[in-house]
């Protein structure tokens, strides 16, 4: 080890890992942060393709939050990796389809596979004992200590004083006392502590960080795997299931429509992948077919964007479809009345 | 000094600050990136990423929906 001791905190862009870093550097420490990018991180996407969004803040907060502790932040994009934690959890899911213990586990070890790439002595988390109701409760907290190799190189400073001492502790390169005891789902604590800091702007508590967390995303993903038969993703999935309004006619295929502007100019992106279809004669969403669809299939999907259409009332909505291999074809149907659409078709 | 691009479009944050750190990665002090984007979080991002690492943003430019945002790689990258 250098004489000055270094760390490596997950940055989350929450107040937690913000104040468990601070709490080190405070001790000396040189501290670096890292944060992964999953896929399913909810930091500024669907602000950045909705309209009706873009006049809010697009700041990522895990950037912020670097900032504000002036450290060098590292993202690492560990969205391939990340598939076998939400694929295959063995510590299973929370409320949805949330895999918190796996995920933190697997955080936790890509953290210290990076300290002992760049010659980092020990990793920092902002976990607080029982804040959460799966990955940090008093007996998940070594579990994740022990899946993710790390063992007592990783260091909960807003928690370390109700667990056994850490090897940094041992060593001397941090002071046990100075280290803290929160417990609990208060966040008073963490406030009093970002006051006492001078972080007077903060990230709102987390949880709402990931949309694994959220049911209706949950629900579009658990879809996804049913209609495929097989449960695998792709980035462009998960990132379509945050867009739209996704309705599913049929088994075996589903259609994705714009409800703005944003929206549209988002899947436009996609139009070369998928059987999409627009509205000519009336002002329209874009919506993308996902599945093998036959024309009966296209003709339903032409009727059903039809609905969403400005032409929604009128007799007849001329509707273009485009296919894959670049040909077209105008569609004149009458759009589906709202009787005509189940329930069970929104996904 | 050399030039390189990122190409970036269709990403959305902090997909283009990935790239633009990896591709920071392989150069030297001095080196310029042009990073192509539509995701306008980028225009925060970027730079964000530039200050806290020791990069200099030397312009941005908004053409329609594309943004160019043009960095210089800094000594800490």
């Amino acid at each position: 080890m250098s004489s000055q001791p270094k760390a490596v905190a997950l940055i989350s862009g929450g107040l937690d890992s913000m104040l468990a870093a601070k709490l080190v550097m405070n001790q000396g420490v040189h501290v670096e942060g890292l944060n992964f990018y999953t896929g399913f991180c909810v930091e500024g996407h669907t602000h950045a393709i909705r309209k009706q969004d873009q006049n809010k803040p697009k700041r990522n907060n895990a950037l912020w939050v670097a900032e504000q502790l002036g450290i060098k932040l590292h993202i690492v994009d560990v969205t391939e990796p990340y598939k076998d934690i939400v694929i295959n959890p063995k510590h299973g899911y929370g409320a949805n389809l949330n895999p918190c213990l796996d995920c933190k586990g697997f955080m936790v070890q890509k953290a210290y596979e990076w300290i002992q790439k760049h010659d980092f002595d020990f990793i920092i988390t902002g976990e607080v004992m029982g804040q959460r109701p799966m990955s940090q409760r008093k007996n998940t907290l070594p579990v994740v200590q022990k899946e993710s190799g790390a063992g007592d190189l990783l260091v909960r400073p807003l928690c370390a004083k109700l667990l056994p001492p850490t090897r940094p502790e041992q060593e001397g390169w941090l002071e046990r006392e100075q280290l803290l005891d929160l417990s609990g789902r208060s966040r008073k604590p963490q406030m009093a502590l970002a006051a006492k800091f001078g972080f007077e702007d903060y990230a709102q508590p987390a949880g709402g960080c990931c949309f694994l967390t959220d049911q209706a995303y949950s629900q579009k993903l658990a879809d996804l795997w049913q209609a495929r038969g097989s449960r695998d993703y792709e980035l462009d999935d998960i990132m379509l299931l945050k867009v739209g309004r996704h309705l599913r006619p049929k088994q075996h295929f589903k259609i994705i429509i714009s409800r703005e502007e944003g929206e549209t100019r988002f899947l436009e992106g996609y139009r070369k992948q998928f059987v999409n279809l627009i509205t000519i004669s009336h002002g329209g969403p874009l919506a993308l077919i996902d599945g093998e669809v036959n024309e009966d299939d296209i003709q339903l999907a032409a009727q059903l964007v039809a609905r969403y259409s400005q032409g929604r009332s009128a007799a007849q909505v001329d509707v273009e479809v485009k296919y894959m291999d670049g040909s077209a074809k105008v569609l004149h149907v009458q759009p589906l009345s709202p009787n005509d659409i189940p329930e069970q078709w929104h996904i | 000094m050399s030039e390189y691009i990122v190409d970036a479009t269709r990403l959305l944050c902090p997909l283009p600050v990935i790239r633009t750190q990896n591709k920071a990665e392989e150069l030297v002090k001095g080196d310029v990136i042009r990073v192509i984007c539509t995701d306008p979080g980028a225009t925060n991002d970027i730079p964000a990423w530039c200050r806290i690492n020791g990069h200099k943003v030397l312009d941005i430019n908004t053409v329609d929906n594309e943004i160019t945002i043009t960095i210089e790689v800094g000594g800490l990258g």
